[in-house]
């Protein structure tokens, strides 16, 4: 048994190889079991990733999820943004460049709006929570935008650590229930085609959220969302700490 | 060759965070600004049919079908590797900031690809 962990644990990647796929295996078989197909076998694998990360999380006391567990570390790796970011591309591969051009203005547009509006909508909830300093305010409200442009306003800002956690786990949460969420409401928004998987990643922007959330929903749709998004991050974190840090500290 | 498929889309990849990164220093922020998709754009490009001088042969083109196939088993991984723990953990003004972000982009999906649609329906005619 020791021997058998020593070498899971040494052959990291390989182990999330063969964690994965039984776990996509269950989920497929769970799916066509249980909801006769209606809720997509990959919608399930990432919602039981999230429960595998949660119980992970539980264990170990960790912020990696199942991959601070020793013989599962490979996860970290075969998840991580490195290899994620290798796969996005590859989906361009055939991808409909016509559906790009067209709907780049609105894919562009719905990026700036879907900065401002998580921006506002996070930067509301902190009111309503009793804050008033501008600093804690646009910190949170850039972490509802995504838990990488939070932190980074906060520390271009100077807010304090226990704000800068806040807005991280702001992100956090939104980016967890996009992946979930996706799939439920995608028949209802209307997330079926190119034009509105461009405008979904631009107004939802968290990179893992919506590489998530169109895994589970249409596979097909991934490069579309993904071009967008891959701009919103880096928007939130021009905008918050400047404009919108400037706009809440006049109201506030 | 295998390879040459895997390998263009390295140089993507690479390339295009590159230029993201380079945008943000030009920004003065430090984030990667659009890397992925400059990346993918380039490797649109580059595979294009209208590219004559680049004509991948199906083995190249395999090495790029076998990463966007596992793009979900990775995205799966990513998801077991998230800090659910942390986001449940974070207390209710994160859950609640979090949760209204969502639910108000989510609702906003539909009018503004009704606008990318009739975008694109204009430029068709044109």
């Amino acid at each position: 048994m020791e021997l058998l962990t020593l070498l899971l644990a040494k052959q990291a990647l390989i182990t999330a190889f063969l964690l994965i796929g039984a776990v996509t295996a269950f989920s497929y078989w769970l799916s066509a079991k249980l909801s006769r197909g209606v809720i997509h076998g990959s919608a399930v694998a990432i919602a039981l990733g999230l429960l595998l990360a949660y119980l992970g999380g539980l264990y170990s006391g960790g912020s990696k999820g199942l991959a601070d567990i020793a013989v599962f570390s490979g996860v970290a790796f075969m998840g991580g943004a490195m290899l994620r970011d290798f796969a996005i591309v590859a989906t361009a591969f055939g991808a409909d460049t016509r559906a790009l051009k067209q709907a780049g203005w609105a894919g562009a547009l719905s990026v700036v709006i879907g900065v401002v509006l998580s921006f506002v909508v996070g930067a509301l909830v902190a009111v309503a929570f009793g804050y008033t300093d501008a600093v804690a305010i646009t910190t949170i409200g850039a972490g509802a935008a995504t838990y990488i442009v939070g932190p980074v306003t906060g520390t271009a800002l100077g807010a304090s650590s226990e704000v800068i956690a806040l807005s991280v786990g702001a992100g956090l949460v939104k980016s967890v229930l996009v992946m979930i969420g996706t799939p439920l409401v995608a028949k209802s928004i209307g997330l079926n085609n190119p034009y509105s998987a461009m405008v979904y990643g631009g107004l939802m922007g968290t990179t893992s959220g919506v590489a998530g959330g169109l895994a589970a929903t249409d596979p097909k749709l991934v490069p579309y969302g993904a071009m967008t998004a891959t701009f919103y991050t880096g928007v939130g974190c021009l905008l918050a700490p400047s404009v919108l840090f400037f706009i809440v500290r006049a109201i506030a | 060759m295998v390879i040459y498929g895997v390998s263009l889309l390295a140089f993507c990849l690479l390339a295009g965070t590159l230029a993201g990164d380079l945008i943000g220093r030009l920004l003065g922020i430090e984030a990667n600004v659009g890397g992925v998709g400059i990346a993918m754009l380039l490797l649109l490009y580059f595979t294009s049919h209208a590219n004559q001088r680049w004509q991948l042969n199906a083995a190249s083109q395999s090495g790029i079908q076998f990463w966007s196939a596992m793009y979900i088993p990775i995205v799966v991984a990513m998801a077991a590797k998230q800090n659910v723990l942390g986001a449940i953990e974070s207390g209710w003004l994160a859950l609640v900031a979090g949760v209204l972000a969502v639910v108000v982009s989510f609702a906003l999906i539909p009018l503004f690809s009704r606008l990318a649609r009739r975008g694109a329906a204009l430029e068709g005619e044109l």
